[in-house]
């Protein structure tokens, strides 16, 4: 029996009538309208879920967050109706269910925005928002085209348009949805669940993508939503962003509550230590020393993406330099560049004095400079290659003979190099694509530290990463940098660009506008430069 | 030898134990001995397939190159009196031309092997024609190459040299693609072209030097073929050949998606299609039936791998919960 739901929010089934979607009040009591008591999800061998007891009010931002294989997206599963719990119950509006089902859930207006995109790509954004709930009857006349099931594209987008306003998007309900950036996509997500008139919605990771404008127009969305009545339960690992929107935050750790924090006891530390127990900065943390010679000097640089401008840097041994800007600077296009996977217009780059030819990504690595992509998917790894196939991807000379591949001394690489970076794995033949985010970034390094690094660039290297992995990237990171390596960072998590650089360059459009000194480090100074 | 390959072992034994038994002739000498000579001529080209499928592209245009190829080798040894060990020689670098423009097109120019190669097969066929101006090519009454035949068309203690040649082609493509480094390239291009670049493999030779390799042993089989046939009629000598590398590459284990296969899977493969091919003549099926039964098989093969796939997967997913 699914639970009934005032007839005002839900939009009719198939087509609709109305030119709007915004969502009408309704006096919902302000005591929890969804409970979870006692949920327990057991697998052979692992409890994902050990007695997990929620409760979430209309109109409340909750924070979850805990590491990975805390727990987290088991719990959205429940909640979503995909895994039934193998004990508990879930309360809504008074009625207890054993297991939902996703209609179920869907009908109790539990919407998700997920990690993983799923935008149709070959639609554009009206069609993707309201797809199966299409508008009929625009041509050849009301009537007829509803008859005949012809779609109303004005009236979809009189429809979307005023949600694309709220959530200040800067695309239109006609724009096709490949032309989307990453965060534009994850906007849409979101755009869609609040089309759906969601009273619960579930975002897992929204902001990894997203710059801090977009960030804050997001927080901006979710403050919105609270005060219109629907409550928000927010996945994240941006530890600050959870601190300035939740109301409260509940910590996961190996499938337990391991504590809950109101508004006002909300405090950065306390969530670490109730996650890890210990500050994961620490480890990335530059020390007190002068940096070494200019390991990578960059002269004239134009990219593809913005020939006009010429970029000039120098990247020393030893430092961890960051590169901060907006999403659509031009960070991942310049380091591209450098690194010769897609060849820049002009300009010259000189490693250690050594001028280099540019050829391709295999001179790079010839001579020591290697890239870290954003895309670690697609990019970074073959996802079904076994795990040493995949550190040894980029030297194969260095565990072959004479052409031909010795698969003991992959092995062997392959063990050092877990063992080293600490990777995670069940043994036997596992393939990357079984591997969480963490372990399978941590492949990628292990891929590059089994070679000679001079310079390497990292593209994000922490995103979607829970926080105990992500501290040991830190810990890789400044290794490298203590012996001799000149390290570039890409990043668009301020606390991590702050937190773990020597230095900070910033770029706005595709030029450098300005690079900081440690005492220089601020917020607002990156947010200036970042703005142009 | 992967699971997959014992599975299809296990068919080719089931199908030829039954043809046994419904007709022993299946079993005699010379249809053994006939057998396995189509099996070397049909499995040289398809071991050539199967170098392109593994880089994610296809190569449609390798019938037409049997023809060409061939005509050329005979027109060079009959009409123009070269010795044939030049005229292999020139047949081969042909082919390696071709094969080269091949993946010129498809690395540098970026078109779609499919759209390269199915001109391939237009044109090559077409020169063919134009070459003999329309005729069959042959050898004329009376003229042998004593040597050339007993290696291309000859036997062995009634072994047919055609599956010797086989054979020993099929060991080096197993060493090169399953235990050397560009085998290993090959791999990686084809199953993620992109993350290949970025670990600094180059691609673009690597797919260049797979088509070179498929033409080059294509034109190898032209050879033996035109030996074997001993005229050729350019509209249809080696129709549809290509049809038959690519179905013995998939009943190998090669996806068409590229990244895939095994060599000893393409060659159980071109054993299973001779068999099935065998089958329809011995078991008095109308030889009209022959390429439904052999798409029926392969179409069987390929839905049973799928689900051995998945169950597989799922047996794995269900184990990392586990752990």
């Amino acid at each position: 029996m699914t639970p009934a739901r005032p007839s005002l929010l839900r939009p009719a089934p198939s087509g609709s009538d109305g030119d709007t979607l915004s969502p009408a009040f309704a006096a919902f009591p302000r005591d929890a309208f969804l409970s979870l008591r006692g949920i327990t999800r057991v697998y052979p061998g692992v409890r994902a879920l050990d007695d997990v007891s929620l409760d979430i009010g209309a109109g409340e931002v909750v924070g979850l967050i805990g590491e990975n294989g805390a727990g987290k997206s088991t719990l959205m599963k429940v909640l979503g109706g995909v895994i039934a719990p193998t004990r508990g119950a879930i309360e809504i509006d008074g009625q207890s269910f054993g297991q939902l089902s996703v209609q179920q859930s869907f009908d109790a207006g539990i919407a998700f925005v997920h990690q993983e995109l799923t935008a149709f790509d070959n639609l554009d954004v009206a069609a993707n928002v309201l797809l199966g709930r299409e508008i009929t009857g625009g041509w050849p006349g009301k009537w007829l085209g509803r008859r005949l099931k012809l779609i109303d594209r004005d009236a979809m987008a009189r429809a979307v348009q005023p949600i694309l306003d709220r959530v200040g998007a800067r695309f239109t309900p006609d724009t096709p949805v490949a032309s989307l950036s990453l965060a534009e996509q994850q906007l849409l997500e979101i755009v869609k669940a609040l089309s759906m008139n969601a009273r619960l919605v579930i975002m897992d990771e929204p902001t990894s993508s997203l710059t801090l404008t977009e960030t804050n127009r997001l927080l901006a969305v979710i403050g919105e939503l609270k005060a219109n009545g629907i409550s928000v339960l927010f996945i994240s690992h941006r530890l600050s962003e959870v601190q300035c929107c939740a109301d409260r935050v509940v910590v996961l750790r190996d499938g337990r509550v391991a504590g809950q924090l109101a508004k006002d006891e909300i405090d950065h530390d306390a969530m670490i230590r109730l996650m890890i127990g210990r500050d994961i900065m620490a480890a990335g943390a530059p020390h007190d020393h002068a940096p070494g010679a200019a390991s990578l000097q960059i002269r004239g640089l134009r990219t593809a993406a913005n020939p006009a401008v010429a970029v000039d840097l120098n990247i020393h041994a030893g430092e961890i330099l960051g590169l901060a800007g907006l999403v659509g600077a031009g960070r991942t296009e310049l380091a591209r560049a450098i690194f010769g996977v897609d060849p820049p217009d002009s300009g010259a780059l000189k490693l250690e004095s050594r001028v280099l030819e540019r050829h391709g990504p295999f001179d790079s690595i010839a001579a020591g400079l290697y890239l870290v992509p954003e895309d670690r998917k697609g990019c970074g790894l073959i996802l079904d290659f076994s795990i040493p196939q995949n550190i040894s991807l980029a030297d194969l000379s260095g565990v072959s003979a004479r052409g031909l591949l010795a698969a003991g001394r992959e092995r062997a690489k392959a063990e050092e190099q877990c063992g080293r970076l600490a990777i995670r794995t069940t043994g036997g033949r596992q393939v990357a694509a079984e591997l969480s985010g963490g372990n399978q970034q941590k492949v990628v390094l292990a891929k590059w530290l089994s070679m000679r690094p001079r310079v390497m660039i990292f593209d994000e290297p922490t995103r979607g990463i829970d926080v105990g992995a992500k501290a040991e990237i830190y810990r890789i990171m400044r290794e490298l940098a203590d012996e001799g390596v000149a390290i570039l960072m890409i990043s668009s998590d301020m606390e991590e660009v702050i937190g773990v650089s020597d230095r900070i360059a910033v770029m706005c459009r595709g030029a450098i506008t300005g690079i900081l000194e440690r005492r220089d480090f601020s917020e607002q100074n990156v947010i200036a430069l970042a703005v142009g | 030898m992967q699971k997959k390959d014992i599975g299809l072992l296990v068919l080719i034994l089931v199908v030829g134990f039954v043809v046994a038994l419904i007709n022993p002739r299946f079993l005699s000498p010379i249809n053994l001995a006939n057998t396995a000579n189509l099996v070397g001529l049909f499995g040289l080209f398809s071991i050539a397939e199967a170098f392109v499928i593994v880089t994610g592209g296809i190569e449609l245009s390798v019938g037409s190159m049997i023809a060409l190829l061939g005509v050329i080798f005979v027109d060079l040894v009959v009409n123009h009196g070269v010795h044939w060990t030049l005229a292999v020689i020139i047949v081969i670098l042909f082919g390696s031309v071709f094969g080269a423009i091949h993946g010129f097109l498809v690395t540098r120019m970026k078109l779609q092997p499919f759209v390269v190669t199915l001109c391939g097969l237009l044109i090559y066929r077409g020169i063919a024609r134009f070459y003999t101006k329309d005729a069959t090519a042959g050898f004329t009454f009376g003229q042998t190459f004593p040597d050339l035949e007993w290696i291309v068309a000859g036997r062995s203690f009634g072994v047919p040299h055609s599956i010797v040649a086989f054979a020993v082609i099929a060991a080096i493509a197993w060493v090169v693609l399953h235990r050397s480094v560009f085998g290993r390239h090959l791999f990686a291009v084809g199953k993620n072209e992109e993350a290949a670049r970025y670990s600094g493999i180059r691609t673009g030779r690597t797919i260049v030097a797979a088509y070179v390799i498929c033409a080059a042993l294509t034109a190898v089989s032209a050879v033996f073929f035109a030996m074997y046939t001993r005229s050729i009629s350019p509209s249809s000598h080696g129709n549809f050949y290509e049809l038959y590398g690519i179905a013995a590459a998939v009943l190998g284990g090669f996806s068409l998606r590229g990244g895939e296969g095994s060599v000893v899977g393409v060659v159980l493969g071109v054993i299973l299609l001779q068999v099935l091919q065998n089958l329809v003549n011995l078991l008095g099926i109308p030889s009209s039936l022959n390429f439904a039964v052999m798409g029926t098989v392969i179409l069987g093969g390929v839905l049973a791998d799928q689900q051995f796939t998945r169950y597989r997967e799922r047996q794995r997913a269900a184990r990392s919960l586990e752990d």
